[in-house]
């Protein structure tokens, strides 16, 4: 993100200091700040009190503000009928997992290709960024067909976290993302690691990932969410009760559950995404434009 | 969206292979064997996991799509899966939906994000905060998000968000997802809201790449807000522009867990189903998932199609 520099845009910023447009800047301004927040946090402030509010209440027209009487009620009885507590381990250690397997396999891998560039490295990377232009929608069946038995080792992975974790690695954007930063590390260095006799091994931890940790974060942020909110690909692989993840979890529950225990089921599981992008809001927004812009 | 630039990252040509090989040891054979084993130990973790779980499912699909397994027995049936998806009448209404409704995302959820980059772009003040506001409704997981418009937004009595609304500006209230006519604009609503923070993002980075001195040279030539827009803005952000339309319209087009949680999958007769929740229904709920593969080859043909149609474009436009 560039940083506001005062450089031009649309509308001069002379024109903006002055009179009538001091006036009406301030006036979009405020309208649009009043606006956002209505569009963007209302709902989730509505979820939030709706799920304090008793099922007589939310019902009730027009509908409070505040409500009346909280109570905590929904929210304990969706944390304890619907399991949430083994839910929501199961999806922390399925994220967990799947970013430990991209850390390592798709770090190693954008190294090789990279810095190593073994023969058919390009064939390869080429393959792997093919993948991007196949809709996830159209390999849900043949990869579903695999992971209930996998070609030559004959293995059923049903509800097994190796069904999550595998197919995370194969995500070529990640790999590509990695490999540009890479890219940008001066070849000169390696050099002088091999002069050293330095392996690559070596050369890779100590030299390479001190200096990709920005990207190695953003990476890092991206493989976590992506598991946090997938949710066809968990609702097929993890079919038994005890594995689901938390989405697929409330999901299985939402015939047979009074709607605000679902929606205050629904409020705790966004809550670790939400302060996860709190946080890192910054890496987020960096990575996602660098990622997409600068080729 | 790292579609443009790939181009960029291939290794400029009469690059050694290899950083290590330098010097003499360059000609040793078996150094270079042992630095290719090398790198493709390092490889070889990815490879297995991209083999297994993309390239070999791809093909597989394609392959399965031809055949039809009863009681454990594979048969090759030529293009009989294709006769019978295409010859459901829910194929069509599948395919008339998910037009519907990638239509109407591209006209909100590409023009809206559009212009809310540029009006954010002018604000000097609270855009951080704008930012945060924009892209937190991404970070839910859909399913969170689309019971909060299940049953609190598009609650079809008065007591629902959007009718209280309504009511309290004396319009019609609707009966949102129970009316077929609603059920797509609904799902349209819904999308945008979670989705539109990423394209407002990378449309920001894009204006602010747009160097100041056009602006200036078009306020001097007297042109107005909307005619810099026109022919300042928009041209220079025509690449992102068309990029983001392409991404937008395979990921549309995809849509499913809207019309799963929204509308219980098919909605009021039948205004939800989308191709993705036939390729659902057929695979995982009608034990047929050869016609599942056939209809998933269908769609990657028809988003092929689009993805073609955008490649030409755009070098026809260079």
């Amino acid at each position: 993100m560039a940083q506001d520099s005062g450089s031009r845009t649309l509308i001069s910023h002379a024109q903006l200091r002055r009179g009538r447009g001091r006036v009406i800047y301030w006036a979009l301004l405020t309208v649009v700040v009043v606006g956002f927040t209505l569009v963007f946090l209302g709902p989730l402030y509505w979820m939030v009190t709706g799920a304090l509010k008793s099922g007589q209440e939310i019902a009730q027209t027009p509908p409070s503000l505040f409500p009346k009487d909280p109570q905590s009620q929904n929210y304990a009885d969706a944390w304890n009928n619907l399991d949430l507590a083994k839910l929501l381990f199961n999806t922390f250690y399925y994220a967990a997992g799947a970013l430990l397997f991209q850390l390592v396999l798709d770090t190693a891998a954008a190294y090789a290709l990279s810095k190593l560039r073994p023969v058919f490295g390009n064939v390869i990377l080429g393959l792997m960024l093919a993948t991007l232009m196949i809709p996830a929608m159209v390999l849900i069946v043949p990869q579903y067909v695999t992971v209930i038995d996998l070609p030559i080792l004959h293995i059923n992975l049903l509800d097994s976290p190796f069904a999550i974790w595998l197919p995370a690695v194969a995500n070529a954007f990640n790999i590509f993302l990695l490999k540009r930063f890479f890219d940008s590390i001066p070849e000169e260095l390696m050099a002088a690691a091999l002069m050293d006799g330095a392996t690559p091994l070596r050369t890779l931890w100590s030299i390479i990932l001190p200096m990709s940790r920005p990207i190695l974060g953003v990476v890092s942020i991206f493989a976590v969410t992506a598991v946090w909110k997938d949710f066809l690909w968990p609702k097929l692989v993890m079919p038994s009760p005890e594995t689901r993840t938390v989405s697929v979890g409330i999901y299985a529950f939402s015939g047979g559950t009074p709607m605000n225990v679902v929606i205050a089921a629904s409020v705790i599981a966004a809550i670790p995404t939400v302060i996860v992008f709190l946080i890192f809001q910054r890496n987020i927004m960096s990575g996602l434009t660098t990622g997409s812009l600068k080729g | 969206m790292a579609i443009t630039t790939v181009a960029g990252t291939k290794s400029k040509p009469g690059r050694p292979a290899s950083p290590y090989p330098a010097g003499p040891r360059r000609t040793s054979l078996g150094r270079k064997v042992r630095d290719n084993l090398t790198g493709h130990a390092f490889l070889i973790g990815a490879v297995i996991c991209f083999g297994f779980f993309s390239w070999y499912p791809m093909i597989r699909g394609v392959v399965m799509s031809f055949q039809r397994t009863r009681r454990g027995v594979t048969t090759w049936v030529g293009w009989d899966n294709y006769d019978r998806i295409i010859a459901d009448p829910s194929f069509w209404t599948a395919w008339k939906n998910t037009f519907y409704f990638t239509l109407l995302a591209l006209l909100l959820g590409y023009v809206v994000p559009f212009l809310v980059a540029i009006l954010l772009n002018e604000f000097r003040h609270a855009k951080g905060y704008l930012r945060i506001l924009v892209y937190l409704p991404v970070m839910l997981p859909p399913a969170s998000a689309l019971f909060l418009f299940k049953f609190y937004a598009y609650d079809p009595g008065d007591a629902g968000l959007f009718n209280s609304i309504l009511k309290a500006l004396h319009l019609p209230t609707s009966q949102w997802m129970q009316s077929p006519e609603m059920t797509m604009p609904a799902m349209v609503i819904a999308s945008t809201w979670m989705n539109m923070g990423g394209a407002v993002l990378i449309y920001l980075a894009a204006l602010q790449n747009i160097p100041g001195e056009l602006y200036e040279a078009a306020e001097l030539d007297g042109a107005g807000i909307w005619r810099r827009i026109r022919h300042v803005t928009i041209p220079q952000t025509r690449l992102i522009l068309a990029l983001l339309a392409m991404l937008q319209i395979v990921a549309t087009m995809q849509f499913f867990i809207e019309p799963l949680i929204l509308a219980n999958g098919t909605g009021a007769e039948d205004s939800a189903t989308s191709v993705a929740y036939l390729i659902y229904q057929h695979g995982f709920f009608q034990n047929d998932l050869n016609g599942a593969a056939a209809l998933g080859v269908i769609m990657l043909v028809v988003l092929a199609g689009f993805s073609a149609a955008y490649v030409r474009l755009s070098s026809k436009q260079d």
